[in-house]
C-alpha cells in the first residue's frame, strides 16, 4: 500500500465531503418536513390523500434507491422535467427518505396519548396549535432515536448519487483513483471519512435533540 | 440502434432479474452463517469477544455498502486473488449482511429472560447445548419479522453491484436504456420488478409483525 498521494488529494477529499455534508442536512429538513405533513395527512387527511401517501410509501420501500434516482434524473426529462445532478439528487434522498420517516413520525404521533389533545383542546388552543405545539414535540421526543438512525443510513445511501455526477465524496473517490491507480488505498481512505461522518453525525444529532426537545432524548 | 419491441425489454430485464435473485439468495444464506459466527462472538462471556463482534458490526453499520464493494473488488487482487464482479458482489454482500443478521438475532437473544438461560443450566446443559436447544430456537423466532425485513433491505442493496460492473438487473437495464433511449420506460420497468420481489416479503413481514404483537 501506498499512500504518497494523500496529502494533495486531501482538499478534493474536504470538498466531497463538505457536498456530503450539504446533501444530508437539505435531506434532513426537508425530509423530516415532508415527513410531518405526510404523517399529519395520513392520520387526518381525505381518503384519497391517505391512499395517495400509502401507494407513495409503499413504492419507495419496495424498490432501491439506486433505480429511484435513475428514474428521477433520466427518466423525468421525457416527461419535460429536466433536473441537474445535485438537485435530482437531493429531490430522490428527500422522497426516499420522507418514505421511511412517514412510518416513524406517524408511530410517534400514535404514541402521543388522546388526552393531550383534549386538554389542549379544551384550554381553548386551535387545531393547528394543538398539533404544532403540544403532539409534535411530544412525538419527536419518542421516535428521535429511530429517526436518527435513519438520517445516518440516508447518509451512507447518499454515496450512490455519485453515479449521476454530483461531486460528493465518493465521487471524488471515483476520479482520485483513476488518477492515482491506487484504488483500494483511495476507497479505505474515503471510507474511513465516511464512518468518522457517520459517527459525527450521530452524535451531532443526538445531542442536538437533546437541546431542543429536552431530556431523555438518547 | 437497435430496435427493442416493448416484449424485448420486458424479457431481457426478466432474464437479468434471475441473476439479481440469485445473488440476493447467496448473500442471505451467506450472510446468515458468517453472522451465526459473529453473533457467538458477541453473545460470548469474553468481554473482548464482544467487543471485537460490536466493532465488527459497527463498521458495517457505519460505512456505506458501495465503499465495502468497492473494496472488496479492489482489495482481494492485492491478496493475490483473481476476482470477478461476481465474487466481489457475493462477498461483498455476504459480509454487509452478516453484521446486520448478527445484530437482529443478537436482540432476539437480549430479549429473552435470564431465567431461561438458569432454566438450561439447571438441567445440566452445557453453553453449547443452551444456545442450540433453549436460546437460538426462541431468540429465532422472535426475530423473524425483521429477518424478512432484512432480506428486502438486501434485494435492494443488490442493485450497487451494478456500480462494481455484475451484470444484474440494473447494470442490464443502463445498457437497455443505452440502446433504446427510453429510460422512463426501462426505469420503470426495473422498479415494478424489484417492486414485485420485495412487495410480498414486505407484507409477510408485517403480517410476521402482526402475529408476534399478538
Amino acid at each position: 500500500m501506498a499512500f504518497a498521494w494523500l496529502p494533495g488529494a486531501a482538499g478534493d477529499i474536504a470538498r466531497g465531503a463538505a457536498t456530503t455534508i450539504l446533501l444530508i442536512a437539505v435531506t434532513t429538513l426537508a425530509g423530516t418536513f415532508l415527513s410531518i405533513l405526510g404523517a399529519a395527512g395520513r392520520r387526518n387527511g381525505p381518503v384519497l390523500l391517505k391512499r395517495a401517501i400509502a401507494i407513495y410509501v409503499e413504492i419507495v420501500r419496495n424498490t432501491p434507491f439506486l433505480v429511484q434516482l435513475f428514474f428521477i434524473f433520466f427518466g423525468l426529462p421525457s416527461l419535460g422535467i429536466r433536473l441537474d445532478p445535485m438537485l435530482a439528487a437531493m429531490l430522490a434522498m428527500t422522497l426516499n427518505m420522507a418514505a421511511y420517516t412517514i412510518e416513524i413520525v406517524g408511530a410517534g404521533l400514535d404514541a402521543v396519548p388522546v388526552g393531550q389533545t383534549e386538554a389542549a383542546l379544551s384550554l381553548g388552543l386551535r387545531p393547528r396549535q394543538v398539533f404544532i405545539k403540544i403532539v409534535l414535540p411530544q412525538a419527536l421526543k419518542v421516535i428521535f432515536p429511530a429517526l436518527t438512525s435513519q438520517i445516518v443510513i440516508m447518509m451512507l445511501e447518499s454515496a450512490v448519487v455519485s453515479q449521476i455526477a454530483v461531486r460528493e465524496l465518493t465521487y471524488e473517490a471515483d476520479m482520485l483513483q483513476a488518477r492515482t491507480f491506487r484504488s483500494f488505498e483511495t476507497y479505505l481512505v474515503v471510507t474511513i471519512v465516511y464512518l468518522v461522518l457517520s459517527m459525527a453525525l450521530r452524535r451531532l444529532l443526538v445531542s442536538g435533540g437533546r437541546r431542543a426537545l429536552g431530556a431523555g432524548v438518547s | 440502434m437497435i430496435e427493442f419491441t416493448f416484449w424485448d425489454i420486458v424479457r431481457n430485464l426478466l432474464l437479468a432479474a434471475r441473476w439479481t435473485v440469485l445473488l440476493s439468495l447467496a448473500a442471505f444464506i451467506g450472510g446468515g452463517i458468517v453472522g451465526m459466527i459473529v453473533l457467538f462472538f458477541r453473545i460470548a462471556k469474553n468481554t473482548w469477544s464482544r467487543r471485537l463482534a460490536s466493532g465488527y458490526i459497527a463498521l458495517f453499520q457505519g460505512t456505506p455498502l458501495l465503499m465495502q464493494l468497492f473494496l472488496m473488488f479492489f482489495g482481494l487482487p492485492m491478496l493475490g486473488l483473481r476476482i470477478e464482479p461476481w465474487t466481489a458482489a457475493v462477498l461483498g454482500l455476504t459480509f454487509f449482511a452478516s453484521a446486520y443478521l448478527a445484530e437482529i438475532w443478537r436482540s432476539g437473544v437480549d430479549a429473552l429472560p435470564a431465567g431461561q438461560w438458569d432454566a438450561g443450566a439447571s438441567l445440566g446443559l452445557h453453553y453449547l447445548q443452551e444456545l442450540r436447544l433453549i436460546i437460538l430456537p426462541q431468540a429465532f423466532s422472535i426475530t423473524r419479522a425483521p429477518t424478512v425485513g432484512f432480506l428486502v433491505q438486501l434485494i435492494k442493496s443488490t442493485a450497487l453491484t451494478s456500480i462494481i460492473g455484475f451484470e444484474e438487473l440494473v447494470r442490464t437495464s443502463n445498457a437497455i436504456n443505452n440502446a433504446t433511449f427510453e429510460p422512463f420506460k426501462v426505469y420503470g420497468l426495473v422498479a415494478l420488478i424489484f417492486f414485485a420481489m420485495c412487495f410480498p416479503l414486505t407484507q409477510y413481514a408485517r403480517s410476521l409483525e402482526k402475529r408476534a404483537a399478538h
